[in-house]
């Protein structure tokens, strides 16, 4: 009896020895979401009828993007550390739906964060780092990632870089432009816009690298689309097998441009669009806007237009037009089983609120839908989440919930970040 | 003895407060704030908001901020020259940029700042047009 047990601890000192650069927990967690229930009220969320919310957790800094693994454990990329940590493991241990322990780790802010083919990926403002995953899809190398992309352009505007992979071994990284439309000042009022963009060359579009090489930069990657201001949100899409992003549009037509935009139109527009991505794709900033009104590209007025004027013939089109800036920083194309068979296939998208549609009332602090059938949207937009930013009229980003990140549980639950408040919310479907 | 020098006191209490404070300028005051407001939600508040809250890691807030209640010289000039560096503001970063305002008057300037430091549960000295002046003449 008493060998038996000097044998049992010594195989587990050895296995916790094995496991000491493993961040780690030793009973595993199982993915029992019939057994949760959403907050009372919905932790504040408006939804369709059969949907129900709760807040995972709250205490974790600012998160950005999410990604969950298939045992149900959130990994968030942070937009600054918390507690020095950037990247938070956490988990559910005990079932109730609320995140009961926490491992934090990488010690940089940032946006992007992905699982795929055993590894972890995570994006500061300039570089994207790897980590090898246990078959837990446990951090390995807390400490020590690959660093595997470097030295991409942060001049502090648009400054995140989203990240996602494909199934043929790529990663996408957004580079957004350091500036608003180009101008030679930026924001500043008449500014002419510089032609050529300079900016277009290492920034304003989307690149892609090899997921597993070590050290890549520029010249490494591929310019796999331009004239995109700022992505934020950007999904595979594995119906298609291509990428989908959403640009988030142009500021300021009236303050800048005040004899050609009346504040109204300057508050509706230019679109926030979704569009996807080919390789070689031109969407057209700075020299275009979409005008979601007009249906029509439109020439900028930094470069002659006039808010009527076309141009942008070898842009490509939008899939979906969206109202002015509402900043859509998270995209997810549902694959999951959980939801009724109407969103099966269609994309989320997590619009973080406007700030400059005064004076108008903000708008936009919401999740919305597009249904789509075969890689095509079959319908129009929907809100499907709202109420982050509590009643209407909002008038404050400040004492805002603000959706920023989207991700998919193992159970089909749709989970959503709120980079303000830092609240994590999973959406579920009850029936009820 | 005691009882004169409380008068004297009291008298000097009196003075400091008409200096500091005279019916005439509180109207100034006033009528700064009242314009300043204007100029704020026509050149700022697309940026800073109806709250004066900014937005979150984009554009700063303007309450209670070390620039919004320092140095007015230092206040005017970033009206005056706009602000796009990497710096902490008491603590958080701001990833927008601020373009230059120098086509502002020096009293629309003096009134938005005016109205800034009497707003969104701030509260400090006015700026007067001559600061703005005096500011715009002083090198970056
Ligand atoms: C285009 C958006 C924009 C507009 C318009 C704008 N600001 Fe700013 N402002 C900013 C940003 C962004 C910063 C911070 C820049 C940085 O971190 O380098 C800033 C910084 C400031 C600061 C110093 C930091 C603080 O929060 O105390 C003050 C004061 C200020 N602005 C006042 C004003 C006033 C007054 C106006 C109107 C005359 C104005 N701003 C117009 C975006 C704007």
């Amino acid at each position: 009896m008493k060998k038996k047990l000097i044998v049992f601890i010594s195989v587990l000192c050895l296995y916790q020895m094995a496991n000491a650069n493993t961040i780690h927990s030793t009973d595993s967690v199982i993915v029992r979401s019939g057994s949760i229930q959403p907050d009372a009220d919905n932790a504040g969320l408006i939804l369709p009828k059969g949907f129900g919310a709760l807040i995972v957790t709250s205490a974790y800094g600012k998160p950005r993007h999410i990604a969950v693994t298939p045992e149900g454990y959130l990994y968030v990329k942070l937009a600054q550390p918390f507690n020095g940590n950037g990247i938070y493991l956490l988990k559910d241990k005990n079932g109730d739906g609320k995140i009961d322990d926490a491992i934090g780790f990488g010690n940089y802010g940032g946006t992007g964060i992905a699982l795929k083919d055993g590894y972890l990926y995570a994006s500061s403002d300039e570089n994207v780092y790897r980590y090898k995953l246990n078959n837990q899809h446990e951090v390995t190398n807390p400490n020590d990632p690959d660093e595997i992309i470097h030295g991409l352009l942060n001049r502090r505007e648009h400054e995140s870089k989203s990240i996602t992979l494909d199934n043929n071994g790529n990663i996408y990284v957004n580079i957004g432009a350091y500036s608003n439309a180009c101008q030679v000042q930026d924001r500043v009022p008449g500014s002419p816009g510089m032609k050529p963009c300079p900016i277009l060359d290492s920034a304003g579009g989307i690149w892609q690298f090899k997921a597993n090489q070590m050290h890549q930069t520029y010249g490494d990657g591929v310019r796999y689309a331009t004239g995109l201001r700022n992505v934020v949100g950007l999904d595979w899409n594995t119906q298609t097998n291509s990428l989908f992003v959403m640009q988030h549009g142009r500021d300021q037509l009236h303050d800048n441009w005040p004899k050609l935009f009346t504040v109204q139109q300057s508050a509706e527009l230019p679109a926030e669009c979704m569009y996807e991505i080919h390789k070689g794709d031109n969407a057209g900033w700075p020299y275009i806007y979409y005008d979601q009104i007009q249906h029509k590209k439109i020439l900028a007025p930094e470069y002659g237009g006039d808010g009527k004027k076309t141009a942008g013939e070898d842009a490509i089109n939008p899939i979906m037009a969206f109202p002015g800036h509402l900043a859509p920083d998270g995209l997810l194309f549902y694959t999951g089983n959980m939801f009724p068979e109407k969103y099966k296939h269609g994309a989320f998208i997590a619009f973080h609120g406007s700030w400059n549609r005064a004076p108008l009332p903000q708008e936009g602090y919401y999740v919305v839908f597009v249904p789509f059938k075969d890689g095509k949207p079959t319908g129009e937009w929907e809100v499907f989440a709202n109420g982050f930013a509590g009643k209407p009229p909002i008038t404050s980003a400040r004492n805002a919930h603000r959706p920023c990140g989207l991700a998919q549980g193992p159970d089909g639950s749709l989970y959503v970040t709120d980079d303000n408040k830092g609240a994590i919310y999973r959406i579920i479907y009850t029936g009820k | 003895m005691i009882k004169y020098l409380f008068f004297v006191m009291a008298i000097a209490i009196v003075a400091v407060a008409i200096t500091a404070f005279t019916p005439a300028q509180i109207n100034d005051v006033k009528a700064s704030v009242k314009r300043g407001e204007k100029v704020y939600t026509k050149v700022c508040l697309p940026c800073h908001m109806a709250d004066g809250g900014g937005v979150p890691n984009m554009n700063p807030p303007l309450i209670q901020t070390s620039y919004v209640l320092g140095d007015k010289t230092k206040l005017i000039g970033i009206v005056l020259h706009g602000m796009n560096e990497r710096v902490p503001i008491d603590g958080d970063y701001y990833s927008n940029n601020m373009a230059p305002h120098n086509d502002l008057t020096d009293q629309q300037i003096a009134d938005v700042l005016t109205y800034v430091r009497n707003s969104f549960g701030n509260k400090a000295s006015a700026v007067t047009p001559t600061e703005v002046k005096q500011a715009r003449l002083k090198k970056q």
